[in-house]
């Protein structure tokens, strides 16, 4: 075994883990603001995490093709197609909300859990049918925004590119930004109100509906900024892309405590931890014998050890507050 | 695509297949019309390839109807979709051999699906010829309606691995893959010949990962190998490599037939060139391949896609066959088409070509392509930078 590697990758395997968990924690945000009030698990959440990435690889397409991409600063288009992302998967967020939850919020629990895998397979094969139509292309690939491919060099062995520096810096603004706005606001108020009890909530004169669409909407939009990101980290996209990911800022949620903010970040951030680290030195550390193929079993067994010791997930028992 | 899944896939195909045939289905009933099915993957990652397989079946059919036609049968192209997917290609193959009057099958992609739904074809000795196929096992359980027209990975992975030694000269590789039957098979043979030949593999990963490759390229860059490989399909290759390249790798990159599209540019962009492949699939450049390339082009408003000229070819071979067995107007009989493709010799674009005894080529031409361009409509232009002509080796006892 080379001792000289094992530490000489060190931080930029730390760095790699960060980056993904940083991700998930994005992804994250909109699985634990949805359990959060309405106790139901959203899995439809992967879908409308891609539609943002989608609409943002459509944008940037339509940018290129009228060659405003290079001249147009790189932070604005960035920016506005974040926006744009937000907007398209808040929004589809809600009206799934509107459609597929909403006439089952008394039923039983399990009710509106299989109504969003269903919405789930839906939307991926809705995108699918729409990507075919409209570009016969399965794979959407990402245009490139030149500067943010730039690397820096921090050592011989660390390195980092722009790109990654852009989505850990959005990811904790962001972070930052919602939770301002669950503690600080008048808005953010009645979110923990009906979070906290749906019946007194409507008594003080709250619109319960109202604000269960709004949570939909900013827990969509996250994930919609978060496909851009996603896109612009990875640069290739498909209908089925968001599923995997999805599935695991889920488990990053539960980890962290679903329910709880940052404990969805702390979360996301664990588990990308955990997934770096086994992919880059399961192998090594192994003689071969265990590959990075192992990263998934590894990651997930030490969820367990820790779901084992801490039910309710990393913070869920220390903050009691709900959003 | 999973071994069990195959496997269990494959039972519960043959017993179905078993229970709904009539015993000794004799000659086709319909007599007077002539299908000839595709089965690709016409949706999903890898339909570019897919439709491909289907456009160039079309050409051929359209081409080379004409004296079965005057001997009074209907020739019909009929294109099933597998979806990548082998359960998919069962279901379909099932439904073929249903069709009394498809005669052949064109097809797979993929040899995972390929493998399960042979077993059904094999059933009513329908003949399959297959453009793209090139695991060893289509072809070495020795059924003798299953065909191909390309070369196999046992080969495939050596003629890659002759490359890097012989040719690129590298001392150290690092070997990847997406553990498929065929990523898997390919980077195997690869690594075992080069091995051989004195190469230090210093690492050998198989990974399903498709979007984020940074924690298995960082061991690979802080190991700095001189020879990257990836065992598998484009749609996870380029961005693999896109990944690895950006983030400071300076190996030279080499893959499987699996990275010959035009997609592989398209998502790896500027780079990804300079990259080599190995495949099976001739090169744009003779006048026979150029002539095919502007009637598809002509026809099809797109360049071919790999894999396009092999259907070609297949489905020349399997026309060439029914107008031996349709001889008088007789209606021909499934098992009378399979013996006679055995027996057909051509001479195409991709080289002359007669089968074995399993239905190989009895010589297979392989090249080592490089990707010379960025620009995806540019791809049948890459350079090729070695061609082998090698046979099939026996089948294994």
């Amino acid at each position: 075994m080379d001792f000289a590697l094992l530490v000489g990758i060190f931080p930029q395997v730390l760095l790699d883990g960060l980056l993904l968990g940083f991700m998930y924690a994005l992804i994250a945000l909109g699985y634990t603001m949805v359990y959060g009030v309405l106790e139901f698990i959203n899995f439809a959440h992967s879908e409308i995490f891609i539609v943002g990435a989608f609409v943002g690889a459509e944008i940037l397409l339509g940018l290129k093709n009228t060659g405003a991409l290079e001249t147009l600063p790189w932070a604005l288009v960035l920016l506005g197609v974040m926006l744009a992302g937000m907007l398209a998967s808040g929004l589809l967020a809600v009206s799934i909300e509107r459609v597929a939850y909403r006439p089952l919020r008394a039923a039983p629990r399990l009710i509106p859990l299989i109504s969003a895998i269903g919405m789930s397979f839906f939307l991926q094969d809705v995108i699918r049918l729409v990507e075919s139509l409209w570009r016969n292309a399965f794979n959407l690939v990402y245009p490139t925004l030149e500067p943010l491919n730039e690397r820096f060099e921090l050592s011989s062995t660390i390195d980092v590119s722009a790109k990654s520096l852009v989505v850990i810096v959005v990811a904790l603004l962001m972070l930052w930004g919602l939770h301002a706005l669950v503690n600080r606001t008048k808005i953010g108020a009645a979110i923990r109100a009906v979070a906290e009890d749906q019946a007194a909530a409507s008594l003080m004169g709250i619109d319960v509906n109202r604000i269960i669409s709004l949570t939909f909407l900013i827990g969509g939009a996250m994930g919609g900024a978060a496909g851009v990101l996603f896109g612009v980290q990875y640069s290739l996209i498909n209908p089925y892309t968001g599923f995997i990911p999805g599935l695991k800022a889920f488990t990053a949620a539960v980890l962290g405590g679903i329910g709880n903010i940052p404990g969805a970040m702390l979360g996301g951030i664990v588990l990308g931890l955990l997934e770096a680290f086994a992919a880059s030195y399961m192998s090594l550390l192994t003689g071969g014998a265990f590959g990075a193929e192992y990263k998934d079993i590894f990651a997930f067994s030490v969820l367990i050890l820790i779901l084992i010791f801490r039910p309710k997930g990393l913070l869920g028992e220390v903050v009691r507050e709900r959003a | 695509m999973k071994k069990t899944r195959i496997r269990s896939v494959l039972a519960l195909g043959a017993a179905l297949a078993i229970a709904l045939l009539p015993l000794g289905s004799g000659p086709a009933a319909q007599g007077k019309t002539i299908k000839i099915a595709t089965q690709s993957p016409l949706s999903g990652g890898q339909a570019a390839l897919g439709e491909g397989i289907k456009l160039g079946t079309q050409l051929a059919v359209e081409k080379f109807k004409g004296n079965l036609e005057k001997a009074g049968f209907k020739v019909e192209l009929v294109p099933y979709d597998d979806q990548a997917k082998p359960d998919v290609g069962v279901s379909n193959a099932k439904n073929i051999i249903a069709d009394k009057a498809i005669m052949v099958v064109i097809g797979h992609l993929n040899s995972g699906v390929a493998i399960p739904s042979s077993e059904v074809y094999k059933e009513d000795t329908l003949a399959m010829i297959s453009p793209a196929n090139t695991n060893e096992k289509v072809t070495d359980r020795g059924y003798p309606n299953v065909n191909r027209v390309c070369g196999r990975d046992d080969v495939q992975g050596p003629v890659g691995a002759e490359f890097a030694a012989g040719t690129l000269k590298v001392k150290t590789a690092y070997v990847l893959h997406d553990k498929t039957t065929y990523g898997q098979g390919v980077a195997e043979a690869f690594k075992n010949d080069l091995e051989k030949k004195g190469v230090k593999i210093i690492g050998f990963e198989g990974t399903e990962e498709k979007s984020n490759f940074d924690p298995i390229i960082t061991p690979i860059k802080a190991k700095n190998p001189e020879l990257v490989y990836f065992g598998g399909i484009y749609d996870q290759g380029a961005p693999f490599f896109k990944q690895a390249r950006e983030k400071g790798v300076k190996a030279k990159f080499l893959g499987p037939d699996g990275m010959d599209s035009s997609d592989f540019v398209k998502i790896g962009g500027k780079t990804v060139v300079g990259t080599y492949y190995t495949t099976a699939a001739a090169p744009a450049s003779s006048p026979q391949a150029k002539q095919f390339g502007e009637d598809y082009k002509k026809k099809f408003g797109k360049n071919p896609e790999p894999y396009a000229a092999e259907s070609y070819v297949a489905t020349a071979i399997a026309i060439k066959a029914l107008e031996e067995v349709t001889k008088g107007g007789k209606a021909p009989s499934r098992e009378a088409v399979s013996a006679a493709i055995r027996k057909v010799k051509y001479a195409g674009m991709t080289g002359s070509i007669d089968f074995d005894d399993k239905g190989d080529p009895k010589k297979a031409s392989y090249y080592v392509m490089q990707v010379t361009t960025d620009n995806p409509e540019k791809w049948s232009e890459n350079k090729e930078a070695k061609r082998l002509a090698i046979a099939a080796p026996a089948m294994k006892k």
